[in-house]
């Protein structure tokens, strides 16, 4: 029996499991950058509004540094440019479709249950790696095919697909390597992630500095600057792309040699241990929420504050960028006059970060029902906890959370946003303000949440509805020119669109009130059920 | 402290159709052990989970440690220690954070116990609680509630993936619970284990409790094996009321006996002149299998679907 043997079957069962997930994001991926080279086409439609475009980003670092270098001023070169930030995603969810059908299962024991039937040693990690560089391939394909339909250059599409497919197997390789070092798959995760964040950042300061630059090495040592570096639409330069081949084929030998030395289950590192005794602070119900909610706390922090940077220093760019663009000028004038812009950017990303807030309430909050379901939350509530101090010490999470996100947000974004205007003190507050602004609508959807799980346990998922349904109310709206009676049923609706608009307390009042009746009405409701576990 | 650990009569809980409790009447006495006997599914879970307040009956009264369960949960909770019957842990914490935890939840435990504990269970703390096989983690909760200091132990099946070694150590510890004047409540279906630890038992099936008392007293209910070697063969003495089973090969008889008739079948059988004899009292496994062969009742509800709607 080979060490391969069952591969095909194996294949097939990954096809079956992600019979949605593959597909949603091979589209997704390949559809939306033909999307953005529509979108620039229609943008900058002369070459000289490109030139100048082309001129903007040039000039801003933290631009390039973001999204990568722009080669040229060609539509091709532009679009490229423009969706840098998805060779960042495509080896995220390459790694992770990796980890997936090979760590995990391995460490949820389904990995045995197939081992004891015919199927070889290599055969998962086969199998996972074949269908992640497949799906690359495919979205390649995708891709190349729609930007030649829209009259790019064909060595440039075609480079342009296989770069972010180059982006994909060198992640997927590299998670293939992860998911033998450690023994759980969110270690593995940890590590893979971990390698694609040092990439960015490699590729970041290289480029940051310009090309021809002191730093510029830098961003070869990155498998994310290898995929830029391909250049599609500015003179191919397909060697490139044998290097990253090499480094596909290094890793997946690195893999194979690994997983030949080690048992099913075990990983190369050993296995973390934690504390024999608890710390003298974990003694309340709090402390172990604490323990519980602190990762998605933080990574939610975090992915703000980077956000904030992010958004900070766009804003400010899309002033520059309209000062020199005279179509955008006209849409500007129109949209409310050139100081308008930025901050009507502002508050456009402001409401879409609330309702993002409120998906991290509802997820927070929801931890209750989690704990519950798996019969978690049963031997706590046996002891002298009660219901109610344990239902607030997550609900502590779900309100406190978006707030402390939100306000890291405000501070980053305000912070990075005045430095560039040379106004820290005038534009931070009123940046944190737009951010804080959102607190009353998300709280509602937190008071959603506790109210299903105090009295409706089995639909507390029907949260995620509810943030769906107000949020496309709120955002899409307007836009559809849906009735008023219609929007305003959107707590989001009622935010005052900050910075640059006006503040009314008044339905600020009313959202506050209506979360804090949502969630004492789920306290009353969950102090009298039964625990349900199913 | 009350004579009476748990006083329950005419317990029910239904889960929407489903009749998981049907009228329950249990009682257990302050230092005893007590069995709680009955397949998966007969509504052993349900029981206790009722006791521990996190359940509300619907109709019938509990009391524990004279206290309501529902009302007064928190105050109750500092006098016992429940040890659930799937042990599910956060997968972040290690063994020892998870001990430590929930005894404190409970207001303290005993450091020098908790150490001792965790050297007969032969239990690594630092490991973190996603690597823990079942039995590991039905460990972990053992530790937590025993080395807690309380009146009332609530056990649901304990033993369930623990291995031979580690029930022998488990049996000790709850003996020694016992002598320290601990009430212990331990639900189970291996008999076995119950016949060895309990004082008294009481089988459920279906909701309700259909036997209860001492195993002298249930035993008395029920029939003794006989296996005797004759100097001539019986030839029809034996036909008796109350013997059930009878088979005859020559000289060499055997045979159930009815308790109450144990004296009438022995008078036969010296009359014809014993050369050996082998009487054995009922196991316990009899006593269980004589009520669960029983008819099932009208309206019983298979197994599978009680059990899905109690968990």
């Amino acid at each position: 029996m080979s060490t391969l043997t069952g591969t095909r079957g194996l294949i097939r069962l990954i096809l079956r499991r992600d019979r949605f997930l593959l597909p949603t994001w091979i589209l997704w991926l390949s559809i939306l950058p033909i999307q953005t080279a529509v979108a620039t086409d229609q943008l900058f439609p002369t070459a000289q509004a490109r030139q100048d475009y082309f001129g903007t980003i040039v000039a801003n670092p933290g631009l390039v540094g973001f999204l990568g270098p722009v080669f040229n001023s060609s539509l091709g070169a532009l679009t490229t440019w423009r969706i840098g930030a998805y060779f960042v995603i495509v080896g995220l969810v390459s790694l992770l479709t990796v980890i997936r059908h090979t760590r995990t299962d391995e460490e949820a024991g389904r990995r045995e249950l197939l081992g004891s039937t015919v199927v070889g040693r290599h055969a998962p990690l086969a199998a996972a790696l074949l269908v992640t560089f497949a799906a690359n391939l495919l979205l390649a394909a995708v891709l190349t095919a729609g930007m030649v339909s829209l009259g790019l250059p064909v060595a440039g599409s075609l480079a342009l697909g296989l770069a972010l497919a180059a982006a994909g197997w060198m992640f997927a390789a590299i998670a293939a390597v992860a998911a033998q070092l450690t023994e759980g798959a969110g270690g593995a995760r940890g590590i893979a992630v971990g390698v694609l964040g040092l990439a960015f950042l490699l590729r970041a300061a290289g480029d940051s500095g310009g090309q021809g630059s002191g730093v510029s090495w830098l961003s070869w040592l990155s498998p994310l600057g290898w995929a830029q570096q391909t250049r599609p639409y500015a003179g191919e330069r397909w060697w490139v792309f044998a290097l990253a081949a090499g480094l596909v084929v290094a890793l997946v030998a690195a893999a194979v040699a690994l997983l030949a030395r080690r048992d099913v289950g075990a990983g190369i590192l050993p296995a973390r241990l934690g504390p024999a005794a608890a710390s003298p602070g974990l003694r309340s119900p709090l402390a172990l929420a604490w323990r519980l909610q602190r990762g998605m706390l933080l990574g939610w922090t975090a992915g703000f504050a980077v956000g904030g940077v992010v958004i900070g220093s766009v804003a400010e760019s899309t002033s520059d960028l309209a000062a020199e663009s005279a179509q955008l000028q006209d849409l500007l004038q129109r949209l409310g006059g050139q100081g308008g812009l930025a901050d009507a950017y502002l508050a456009g990303v402001m409401s879409l970060l609330g309702v993002a807030a409120a998906g991290y309430a509802i997820q927070a909050t929801l931890r209750l029902r989690a704990e519950e379901e798996g019969l978690r939350a049963e031997p706590v509530l046996a002891t002298t906890v009660g219901r109610v101090s344990w239902t607030i010490s997550h609900l502590v999470f779900g309100v406190f959370g978006p707030a402390v996100a939100l306000a890291v947000f405000g501070l980053t974004g305000g912070l990075v946003y005045g430095l560039m205007r040379g106004d820290v003190a005038g534009e931070l507050p009123r940046v944190l303000g737009g951010a804080l602004v959102q607190l009353p609508a998300v709280w509602v959807l937190s008071g959603v949440a506790a109210a299903l799980f105090g009295l409706l346990p089995r639909l507390a998922a029907a949260s995620w509805a509810a943030l769906a349904v107000f949020g496309s109310l709120a955002m899409l709206g307007p836009l559809l020119q849906l009735n008023q009676g219609l929007v305003d049923v959107s707590p989001f609706s009622h935010i005052p669109r900050l910075p640059g608009g006006a503040v009314s307390a008044t339905p600020l009042a009313w959202l506050l009130g209506l979360a804090a009746v949502l969630a004492v009405a789920g306290l009353g409701g969950f102090r009298r059920r039964d625990l349900v576990s199913a | 402290m009350t004579a009476t650990a748990i006083a329950v009569s005419g317990l029910v809980k239904t889960f929407g159709p489903t009749r998981a409790l049907d009228g329950l009447d249990l009682t257990v006495t302050t230092g005893e052990v007590h069995g709680f006997l009955g397949p998966n599914g007969a509504g052993k879970t349900t029981t206790i989970r009722i006791l521990l307040g996190l359940l509300r009956a619907d109709a019938g009264e509990a009391r524990l440690l004279g206290g309501d369960p529902w009302r007064d949960a928190t105050e109750l909770h500092r006098r016992l220690a429940y040890v659930p019957g799937d042990v599910t842990l956060w997968p972040g914490l290690s063994g020892g954070e998870v001990i430590d935890l929930l005894g404190r939840l409970r207001g303290g435990l005993n450091p020098k116990r908790r150490a001792d504990l965790l050297e007969r269970f032969d239990l690594d703390p630092t490991k973190k609680a996603r690597t823990y096989s079942k039995g590991n983690r039905q460990k972990v909760a053992l530790i937590a509630a025993l080395a807690s200091d309380v009146e009332l132990l609530l056990l649901d099946e304990p033993t369930a993936g623990l291995d031979p070694l580690l029930e022998a150590s488990f049996r000790e510890v709850i003996s020694e619970e016992h002598h320290s004047g601990r009430t212990v409540l331990l639900s189970s279906h291996i008999l076995a284990e119950v016949e060895a630890l309990c004082h008294r038992v009481s089988i459920i099936r279906a909701g309700q409790i259909v036997e209860s008392g001492t195993l002298a007293d249930l035993r008395h209910l029920t029939r003794t094996s006989i296996a005797a070697e004759l100097a001539a063969p019986p030839d029809g003495l034996l036909e008796l009321p109350g013997v059930h089973n009878l088979e005859v090969d020559g000289t060499r008889v055997r045979c159930q006996v009815d308790t109450a008739k144990l004296d009438d079948l022995l008078r036969q059988l010296t009359s014809v002149g014993v050369r050996s004899l082998t009487s054995q009292p009922p196991t316990l496994e009899e006593l269980f299998l004589r009520h669960y062969q029983a008819q099932q009742p009208a309206g019983a509800v298979p197994d599978g679907r009680r059990e899905g709607a109690s968990r």
